[in-house]
């Protein structure tokens, strides 16, 4: 499978070098840099590149390039899925502020995801149900396609081996799920009940679909006037934001952000709340709205100066939208109770909500 | 990772200042700051070395981390390699485990030093503590040193029988780095790959497979006897384990099965409702007589593998539906396409693999995707790449239902400010308007109008599309080759001047009076032009040659001069071979007199076509698809045989016939107590823990996933072919009573995996002892250690004490155990030997009763084969009516399904309905009022039920194989009512599968006073083998008996409580009459039947 991995920076230094069978030469790592040049960006780097004696599989994450060289066919995706393991297992040891001196040791447990003897004295699980709206708005307004990706993140901090059992009010909402692997897909396929022994810590419980299919609430609007004329070198940018579905909850963390076409030079603007850059270089437009306040809509007004004998670009810039709201899956998904068994003592439980906007995209 | 350089830096600090400081004045903030701590070099090697020298282990493991260090950053520290080898035998296991990382690295290099450690790993070989084990067995195989080889052979082959799982996984990592050192092993280790494969532990499964695939990927035999053994521990096992296996059986299975696609074919238009139309495609099947029946053993993959489409792994989710797509029959692909899309939400790495599988899915079959059309929309933060495969699975979707919605779709990203994707989607217009003839038109017109676009690229990726689209379409031609004449003047792309002059020439006929005047232009540029585009100045000189050469005669010869003393010998090739071939001279044959057939003939339109096209001859999800190319390594999918390859191999064991039959029989005999006390100890486990059972071992949940998986999929089989049939049940009640047997099936029984995996271990063992004989109180350990991981840690410190122990206590148990074992066994597979009720002991031993053991074997594996009709009734009975309820409702239906609560209890699904406006609160069970000897388990109670409202739960009912009522009370907070169940007789009943052969000899033996008969009159429509299948199933829980005879008709099953056979023949005689023989030794039960089949099929 994995013959070597190579961790390649922003820069292009190859830093760090693992190999499993005899060693690969660095040199491999060449025909990598060629596609990197090849494609413009990072990201668009071909995750799959070819070369004579081996194959490399990539995985960009953190500004660092996960190399992985293969000598012989293997799937794929078996390789990109453990690289970005790899990296999540980096970011766990390395993200937390406190670095063990003990290096990690095999365990050999009953439950191969827990480890055995855990002991808190203050036993707490909270869960957090996130949501995220990835959306494609049209220029006027309607919903070109909506779905809901949804997780249930858990922070459980729990002595010895407690058996958790998770309901929903409406399990039904539940479409496309996927499981962490402590969850028994029995009693789900059967009761629609999560029941499972958690790892130690914090991870991923489950994620879940709300497709395109479903309808889905649409909790902001933009109202954009943005227009180039083809005589004058100034633009009319104008945007509005304002809550739509919300169920009386406040939109809060409101972050517009727009790739402004290449011809726009500059752009003078005015914001009714909240702070707003314009990238001249990048041409990125960002705007930090904080909360809409219903009764006072958000906007931000101005004109743009483009360059002077170029004739009007094509496209209106798309806007993205970012929002988080508290208090509220939009989905409906509510949990019911969480039950602990096994274990003896009380738990301190927690449940909490939010929504927020994933790839949300409004085209002008 | 931003912060890393801090924490990490922190760490350091204490170890060792100055690399902190180090490692914050080299390192940018960009670049990960924490792997500064590693770039140590080599002048501080003295130190290294000291340090190691020391006699404190903190400074050992210090100078240890800072070696590994500079391995990592790819720093040479060979040098060191005398004075880390020393600590090979470090106590302090932290020093060992890096010594062991340094060792892997260079022991290639520094072969002869090497040899030094490798006593240390036989040592550690030995070592109580199996994680030690592991690791030296680990490091051993990694050290690539050729003499070395033999040791390796054979701690490979001691730890493929250690008795920790975990040992045995690392011994199968070993074979493959073994292999790699020395392919002249292959044999040997093939030997252990055979024996590991055997191996029960799901810990093991994965790591064997990994190793058969890179050692023996060809050699299929070894797989048979474990095919079955794979699927049910699939769930189980680690999901790279899983990946792996699926691939391999994937490929074993297209070794092994018959196509299931070849009758498919009339089906593939509705691919949604899988579940339907594979039952109607049986239905078919059946009236075509051209019989097409999954293998039960293709079906158990299928069933097993999908419940692996919910995993979090995406290799897993691809795994399981390249699967689908390679295996399942055509309808069924589709249950992948949900999953596969949510992968989509994934990493750009994942995106981009997946969609590239989707588009080769899309192109072949459109319906898998349509439904999440929308999930392919692009954004505009997408990667081009990720962009691009979108696109190409939108353009494959397009059809003419949605195409205008995709037009519309199309014209945002012409926009675009992406314009390499700009192009790409101008492409994929052009290929909609190819595909789809109703759109053509309007997308040539928007074309056009691109053609009027401010960007290059734009333009000239639509001239290039529309070209093609004009070659295709050649009606249209003069207004817009105008246009595009025009447009010569301004565009400077290459391909799109020449697109546009290779079109002129080509219908030069249809523009007379433009096409001249263009070569005119051309030709006084034509040395400043691109090389493409003066191949095509010569081509349209020499089309306006032949046919208009009174304008053009002195222009053409111009041109050709030109490209005469052009640079480019492509360009002066051409210019000689067309000069020869228009211009007539003495030296020209006869050729140039066809000169206008060969320039002017019809030419074939392009095909506009996906680039996916076809990709599917490798196997989905592999690198060899991505790459659309064969990598090193790839095992080709060998096509479908024309007939199955005799699917017995896959039996294990048990009936094996040997020459020491009695022997064997004597093992099993003495084996089966023990194998007993496991599946035992289990049931009662999940009898005391069962709503929430925490001890419930992760062992056991394959078998319960695919009995799940048959149960709904013979529900809703039911309710097709009762839709068909000529039944007057109203359609609701039909569809509610589908609902409520779907939820039943969901909610489906324990006790059949546990029975399933009882027999599954008493195979195993006795195949085990069949190969090598060993005394059981050997394999109890070892089979311990697997059947439950548990106990690994215990078997770590108590080896044979405790196995001896429950040795002894095995055997009191067996007498107790003996008649659940006889229940354990009927369930599964009809079996005589195991079956001392049905079948005198003597008839084990005869030799007619071996040879049916070996045909009776093939349906072992399922315990209700799926191939078997079962229906489950769709009518429900009134349990409490809403009225005498006060609101509440309740209805209760038999699920057909083996009760989750217990062996002998019938599951009935109990549906409660509030029709109040209120909450009704905790409904519950109180007040049983039962017959001596029924039992009945409760379901749990119902908090509370919202108003309007309605749940179903299930219940087990011990009707003792009678046909009284269970009374008990229904209880909500406030109230109580009174309520019964009275199961009609064919409820009493679980279905078994058995051939037509034992059911003779089972009849045989159910004679004189077991025997009820009745001669019935019988409905002329009534009288077809099917129909009186589907009404005699429908009646009662029975299953049915392949049968020889087109007018005798045979069912057979078990009654629940006391597993008695009930066998039923339905006999046509002439005159419309029917023989109806019900043999059993449950005569009571068996006249009830009888009294009540007989309406069933006079009725008309």
């Amino acid at each position: 499978m994995i013959h070597s991995l190579f961790l390649i920076n922003a820069s292009g230094d190859i830093f760090l070098e693992k190999h499993w069978k005899s060693v690969v030469s660095r040199s491999v790592c060449d025909y990598f840099f060629e596609a990197q040049e090849r494609a413009s960006e990072a990201e668009n780097v071909p995750p799959v590149i070819p070369t004579p004696h081996h194959y490399l599989l990539s995985v960009y994450r953190h500004k660092i390039f996960f190399v992985a060289v293969i000598q012989s066919e293997v799937p794929p995706l078996f390789v990109i899925e453990f690289l970005h393991r790899v990296v999540d297992t980096f970011q766990d040891y390395f993200g937390s502020t406190n670095v063990g001196d003990q290096l990690p040791t095999g365990q050999l447990s009953v439950v191969p995801w827990r480890r055995t003897g855990v002991k808190y004295t203050n036993n707490e699980a909270y869960f957090d149900v996130i949501e995220e709206i990835d959306a494609i708005i049209d220029k006027s307004g309607s919903t070109i396609t909506a779905e809901i990706q949804g997780v249930i993140d858990a922070c459980v901090k729990l002595t010895g081996m407690p058996d958790l059992t998770l309901s929903f009010m409406n399990p039904r909402l539940l479409d496309d799920v996927s499981f962490h692997p402590c969850v028994r897909f029995k009693r789900w396929e059967s009761e629609r009940i999560l029941s499972f022994i958690p790892p130690d810590g914090n991870f991923r419980l489950l994620s879940y679909h709300v497709s395109a299919q479903n309808l889905v609430a649409i909790p902001v609007y933009v109202k954009h006037n943005i227009s180039f004329r083809d005589s004058s070198s100034l633009g009319r940018f104008e945007i509005t934001v304002g809550p739509k579905q919300t169920m009386g909850k406040t939109v809060e963390g409101v972050m517009v952000t727009s790739q402004m076409p290449k011809g726009v030079l500059n752009m003078t603007l005015t914001p009714s709340q909240g702070t707003h850059i314009f990238d001249p270089v990048t041409k990125l437009l960002s705007w930090d709205v904080g909360k809409i306040n219903p009764q006072k809509l958000p906007s931000l007004k101005g004109s743009m100066t483009l360059q002077a004998g170029t004739s009007k670009p094509d496209e209106n810039p798309t806007i993205n939208l970012q929002f988080k709201i508290q208090q509220l899956a939009i989905s409906g998904l509510k949990v019911n109770r969480l039950d602990m068994y096994g274990e003896k003592y009380k738990p301190f439980k927690g449940i909490k909500y939010m929504t927020k906007a994933g790839k949300f995209q409004v085209r002008t | 990772m931003s912060g890393n350089g801090l924490s990490y830096g922190e760490q350091g600090g204490e170890a060792a200042p100055e690399l902190a400081q180090e490692a914050a004045t080299t390192t940018t903030p960009s670049a990960p700051a924490a792997f500064g701590l590693f770039s140590s070099d080599t002048k501080k090697n003295e130190d290294l070395k000291q340090m190691l020298e020391s006699s404190k282990d903190s400074a050992k493991l210090d100078a240890m981390k800072r070696i590994v260090g500079m391995i990592a950053k790819g720093k040479n520290a060979s040098e060191l390699f005398p004075a880390v080898v020393k600590n090979v035998a470090s106590k302090n296991i932290e020093i060992k485990k890096l010594v062991y990382v340094y060792l892997m690295r260079y022991a290639e290099e520094q072969q002869d030093l090497a040899l030094l450690s490798i006593s240390t790993f036989q040592r550690a070989l030995k070592d109580p503590n199996q994680l030690i084990r592991a690791s030296a067995l680990r490091v051993l195989s990694s050290i690539r040193v050729p003499i070395i080889v033999p040791i390796m052979m054979l701690a490979i082959k001691e730890a493929s029988s250690d008795l920790s799982p975990y040992v045995r996984k690392n011994a199968a990592h070993a074979i493959q780095k073994l292999y790699s050192l020395d392919p002249e092993q292959k044999e040997m280790l093939i030997e252990v790959i055979e024996k590991l494969l055997k191996d029960r532990s799901t810990l093991v499964a994965g790591s064997v497979v990994m190793a058969f695939e890179e050692v023996c990927p060809d050699r299929i035999d070894l797989i048979h006897k474990n095919y079955r053994k794979l699927c049910n521990l699939l769930v189980d096992v680690e999901e790279w384990g899983q990946v792996v296996i699926i691939h391999m059986l994937t490929r074993y299975a297209r070794t092994q099965f018959v196509s299931p696609w070849k009758v498919g074919k009339d089906l593939e238009d509705h691919p949604n409702n899988f579940y339907e139309s594979d039952e109607e495609q049986k239905e078919k099947d059946r009236k075509v007589k051209n019989i097409y029946t999954m293998d039960p053993d293709h079906r158990l993959l299928l069933r097993n593998t999908k419940p692996l489409l919910q995993s979090r792994n995406a290799a897993v989710v691809m795994a399981v539906a390249q699967l689908y797509w390679h295996l399942a029959p055509k309808s069924e692909a589709s249950t992948v396409s949900k999953s596969l899309v949510r992968l989509l939400r994934s990493n750009r790495e994942v995106q981009y693999i997946v969609l590239q599988n989707i588009a080769t899915m899309s192109i072949q079959r459109k319906g898998m995707f349509e439904p999440y059309l929308k999930s392919f929309y692009v954004r505009s933060t997408d990667p081009t790449m990720i962009k691009t495969l979108k696109l190409e699975i939108l353009t494959n979707l397009a059809n003419e239902a949605n195409i205008s919605t995709l037009l519309r779709e199309f014209q945002t990203y012409v926009k675009s400010q992406d314009k390499q994707f700009a192009a790409a989607t101008i492409q994929a217009i052009g290929r909609c308007a190819t595909n789809i003839t109703e759109v053509t038109d309007t997308c040539l017109n928007g074309l056009v109008c691109l053609l009027s676009n401010r960007d290059e690229i734009v333009v000239a990726e639509s001239v290039v599309v529309i070209k093609k689209l004009l070659q295709t379409q050649p009606a249209h031609h003069g207004e817009i080759i105008k246009h595009m004449a025009k447009l010569l003047d301004n565009i400077t792309v290459p391909v799109a001047r020449a697109s546009i002059l290779w079109l002129i020439g080509e219908y030069c006929e249809r523009v007379p009076k433009i096409a001249p005047d263009v070569l005119r232009k051309t030709a006084k540029s034509f040395t400043t032009e691109d090389d493409l585009v003066k191949l095509q100045i010569l081509n349209l000189g020499a089309k306006l040659y032949l046919t208009n050469s009174k304008q053009t005669k002195l222009l053409t010869q111009y041109v050709l001069n030109l490209g005469k003393y052009d640079q480019s010998y492509d360009i002066r090739d051409r210019t000689r071979f067309i000069r020869q071939l228009i211009v007539p001279n003495e030296k020209s044959g006869a050729l140039s007199k066809y000169a206008k057939k060969i320039f002017l003939a019809q030419k074939p339109a392009p095909l506009l076509e996906s680039p996916f096209k076809d990709r599917d001859h490798f196997q989905l999800g592999t690198l060899s698809h991505t790459l659309n190319s064969r990598a090193t390594g790839y095992l080709e999918l060998s096509n479908w045989p024309e007939v199955a390859p005799d699917p017995s191999v896959r039996n294990v064991d048990v009936a094996e016939p040997t020459k020491e039959w009695t022997g064997i029989l004597g093992i099993t005999k003495k084996e089966k107590p023990m194998e007993k006390f496991y599946s035992e100890s289990e049931e009662e486990e999940d009898e005391c823990t069962n709503t929430s059972s925490s001890k419930s071992e992760s062992g056991s949940e394959s078998e319960k996933e695919d009995k799940e998986e048959s149960s709904s999929d013979e529900s809703s089989g039911s309710s097709s072919s009762s839709e068909e049939s000529s039944d007057s049940e109203s359609d609701s009640k039909e569809s509610t009573a589908n609902k409520t047997s779907r939820a039943a099936a969901e909610s489906v029984s324990e006790d059949n995996k546990k029975k399933a995996k009882g027999i599954f271990k008493k195979r195993s063992t006795s195949s085990s002892s069949d190969t090598e004989p060993t005394s059981s109180e050997e394999s109890s350990p070892d089979s311990k250690s697997e059947s439950d991981s548990k106990s690994d840690s215990e078997s770590e410190k108590s080896g044979s004490a405790t196995s001896s122990k429950k040795e002894e206590k095995l055997v009191q148990d067996r007498k107790a155990s003996n008649r659940k074992d006889v229940f354990l066994l009927d369930l599964d597979d009809f079996c005589p030997v195991t079956t001392p009720v049905a079948v005198p002991i003597a008839a084990v031993l005869s030799p007619s009763s071996t040879a049916d053991l070996e045909g009776l074997s093939l349906s072992n594996s399922s315990v209700i084969d799926v191939t078997t009709q079962i229906s489950v009734p769709t009518e429900t009975h009134e349990l409490l009516h809403r009225m005498s309820g006060k609101g509440l409702a309740a209805h209760y239906h038999f699920s057909r399904q083996p009760s989750i609560f217990g062996d002998h209890m019938v599951s009935v699904q109990v549906t409660v309905t509030n029709t109040t406006d209120q909450k009704i609160e905790n409904i519950h069970i109180k007040e049983k009022k039962l017959p001596p000897g029924m039992r009945v388990h409760e379901f749990n109670p119902i908090e509370y039920l919202e108003p309007a409202g309605s749940i179903t739960v299930s219940m087990g009912i011990d009707f003792c194989d009678s046909t009284q009522m269970a009374s008990f009370q229904l209880c909500t907070k406030d109230d109580h009512f009174n309520v019964n169940i009275q199961p009609p007789v064919g409820e009493l009943l679980l279905p078994v599968t058995m051939s037509e052969k034992d059911f003779k000899k089972e009849q045989g033996m159910l004679t004189g006073m077991n025997e009820t008969s009745a001669t019935i009159a019988v409905a002329p429509q009534n009288s077809t083998r099917l129909v009186i299948i589907e009404r005699v199933v429908k009646a009662a829980n029975l299953g049915v008996v392949p049968s020889g005879q087109d007018n005798i008709h045979r069912f057979a099953a078990k009654t629940v409580h006391s597993g008695s056979l009930m066998l039923v023949t339905v006999e046509l005689k002439e005159g419309s009459t029917a023989q109806l023989v019900i043999n059993t030794e449950k005569t009571v039960i068996g006249s009830v039947l009888l009294r009540e089949l007989k309406p069933v099929l006079s009725q008309g």
